[in-house]
């Protein structure tokens, strides 16, 4: 039997296909009660940040230094700091920081570790040895550790932890690229761009980075909630954001000296980050349930 | 014979696998040490340095050779075993990095322990009950684990169990009244109060061992108590498992004597690689408690710019981590049949 681009079975017409894929990972990952508040507080998170002028009930820098460590009150819900500044309002100002933290960090280690991953595993040979042994080199450091010595090294700022972190988190998504890529080199349309004339570099963007791009960028979201806690973390210990900035992990280490007997300070931003970390692991241990054929069989 | 030419050649490719690793680690730290921003110069002749001596120094210290020249120059220090010296404490930074290490030691010992001994029962039973809901249990406890940042449950572990509970000691390795009672022979207090015959100062030490390791403990068996179930998975859907109860096993005894007979080894490694990462949270949990360790030496010397000390403590870690791979690979090799 002959099958022909008619018999495939359509789902719905006038949809593009990664739309629908999308949609069924959606409905499958909110199938499952921890999955789905992983998907609930991250769109939460976005909401968040995105209307942080409105959620905030005071301004995230205004001191008011009558009102010091006032615990949480109605007009405080968070209770304030030793300055007096409303942490409720600095966590909701705080989220921004952290999605900007996430939205930098994808936006250079996607493309980096693609680009070493998909030219070692295209090319091979010894340009694929070099390129895999010092992605070995830097795997070969707890992340936390060498973001700090690049941060040691560069000074200790908000982009310069984002620059720390991204320099660490690479090599994982370079390996898979590469492992994808070595799938994908002996494919019969690559063999077809070749006869073609198509240059390598024409065929690593065109013809195989694309077909890279979900598995990379499922691995940036399990990769996240370590991001996450890398740059509270480093804000914790002074590297990261700088005070005034409400970012989380810094306004621990600035609660840290009043912890005893002004315990809001330092249990509301660390609520938040456990949160959105907690988000984040959910979320990917679905997704990778979701997107795992093997679990997909024996269900 | 021909296999035992074939081990050959596999153990040197191995050994120069690890050379080029230990040589790239010494490239970037030394790339990361040259990047920095502050003047190693000014930072040792001091601010009011006329500019003869500022001079002399900066020849002194070579920085004025080609670039490849200053890298042979580290090179030549590292294989010598200097380190260069401290600017913060004035010592040789080796000599200070072996003081703390064994702190960290004790604190990552107890708190593999822990990890390991929560994590493989949760593994297991999360295994064996797959998709019922002791497995979801497990799963969002486990996961739980993993997403706190350790820091801050450090700290909120402090304001209850310490300044609210009173169960267990507050910060440093010992109560402030027992520090200098004990020599110290080994560096591991534990040991050294035991060998001075001071059970006080022993008790006092696992008192303020004991919430440190756990936290850390937890947060570690969240990645073993994953493998362990993935694992297990694997073992209980062979159909030996199915073979053995025909046998008239119990469901017990096929799970502990045959599946997880056959897990030991790849949980060996785990538990080994589980304990290199316990470093990084030494790091950020050290500096809550006040632990005197390798991690809180490491954020001391990163706050005052002390990039020998950094530097040093970083290459520590990098080789710490190819040791604890290659042991985990040996260990496979060794224990199981298959590679023989």
């Amino acid at each position: 039997m002959t099958v022909k681009d008619t018999d495939m079975p359509r789902v719905s017409s006038g949809m593009p296909t990664s739309l629908i894929a999308m949609r069924n990972i959606l409905a499958y990952l909110m199938r499952s009660p921890t999955s789905a508040f992983g998907v609930i507080a991250l769109g939460l998170l976005i909401l968040i940040a995105a209307f942080a002028p409105l959620i905030a009930t005071h301004d995230p820098y205004a001191q008011d230094l009558v009102n010091t460590l006032q615990p949480p009150s109605a007009a405080h819900f968070f209770g304030t700091d030793e300055l007096g500044r409303d942490i409720f309002s600095r966590l909701v100002w705080g989220s921004r920081i952290s999605l900007t933290i996430i939205f930098l960090v994808s936006i250079i280690v996607g493309p980096l570790g693609m680009i070493v991953g998909t030219t070692a595993g295209y090319m091979g040979g010894r340009l694929d040895t070099v390129m895999m042994r010092v992605t070995d080199i830097f795997l070969s450091f707890p992340s936390l550790i060498l973001s700090l010595a690049f941060v040691a090294a560069l000074g200790p700022s908000l982009n310069n932890a984002i620059i720390a972190i991204a320099l660490t988190a690479w090599p994982p998504i370079a390996r898979l690229a590469r492992a994808e890529t070595m799938t994908l080199r002996q494919a019969d349309y690559i063999a077809a761009a070749r006869l073609q004339g198509a240059s390598s570099l024409r065929i690593i963007v065109k013809s195989i980075a694309p077909m890279c791009l979900p598995s990379v960028l499922i691995r940036l979201t399990l990769n996240m909630a370590t991001v996450i806690l890398t740059a509270a973390g480093l804000g914790f210990l002074g590297l990261g954001a700088q005070p005034p900035l409400p970012e989380w992990g810094a306004m621990i280490a600035t609660g840290r000296r009043y912890m005893i007997d002004s315990w809001w300070l330092v249990t509301f931003p660390g609520l938040a980050i456990l949160t959105v970390s907690l988000a984040f692991n959910l979320l990917g241990d679905g997704l990778r349930d979701a997107l795992d054929p093997k679990q997909m069989n024996r269900r | 014979m021909q296999n035992a030419n074939l081990r050959m050649k596999s153990a040197a490719s191995q050994v120069t696998t690890i050379l080029v690793t230990l040589l790239g680690l010494l490239v970037l730290t030394f790339v990361i040490g040259r990047m920095m921003p502050a003047d190693p110069v000014r930072a040792m002749v001091g601010e009011d340095a006329t500019r003869e001596t500022y001079e002399m120094v900066y020849h002194q210290l070579g920085l004025d050779r080609p670039i490849w020249e200053q890298f042979l120059r580290y090179l030549g220090d590292v294989v010598t075993g200097d380190f260069g010296t401290s600017i913060r404490t004035g010592q040789p930074v080796m000599q200070d990095i072996l003081h703390a290490l064994p702190a960290t030691i004790e604190l990552a010992t107890f708190a593999i322990l822990i990890g390991a001994g929560l994590g493989i029962p949760l593994g297991v039973t999360a295994a064996v009950n797959k998709d019922r809901w002791p497995d979801h249990i497990i799963r969002v406890f486990s996961l739980f684990g993993h997403s706190m940042p350790i820091f801050w449950t450090g700290m909120i572990a402090l304001i209850v169990f310490y300044a609210h509970l009173g169960w267990v000691g507050g910060s440093g390795r010992m109560e402030q009244f027992y520090i200098g009672m004990v020599d110290e022979r080994t560096g591991f207090l534990l040991i050294d109060s035991l060998l001075a015959g001071e059970p006080d100062v022993f008790w006092s030490a696992i008192n303020h061992l004991i919430l440190p390791a756990a936290l850390l403990g937890y947060s570690s068996s969240a990645y073993i108590t994953r493998m362990t179930r993935s694992f297990m998975l694997d073992q209980l859907g062979q159909e030996y498992m199915t073979t053995a109860r025909v046998k008239g096993l119990s469901r017990g005894q096929t799970i502990w004597l045959h599946a997880f007979g056959n897990i030991r080894v790849q949980l060996v490694t785990i538990i080994a690689l589980a304990y290199g990462s316990l470093l990084e949270g030494a790091v950020l949990i050290e500096t809550v408690f006040a632990w005197p360790g390798f991690g809180q030496y490491l954020t001391n010397n990163l706050i005052t710019g002390d990039m020998n000390a950094v530097m040093t403590c970083v290459l520590i870690v990098g080789v710490i981590f190819i040791a604890l791979n290659l042991l985990s690979d040996l260990l496979y090799r060794t224990f199981d049949p298959r590679t023989k």
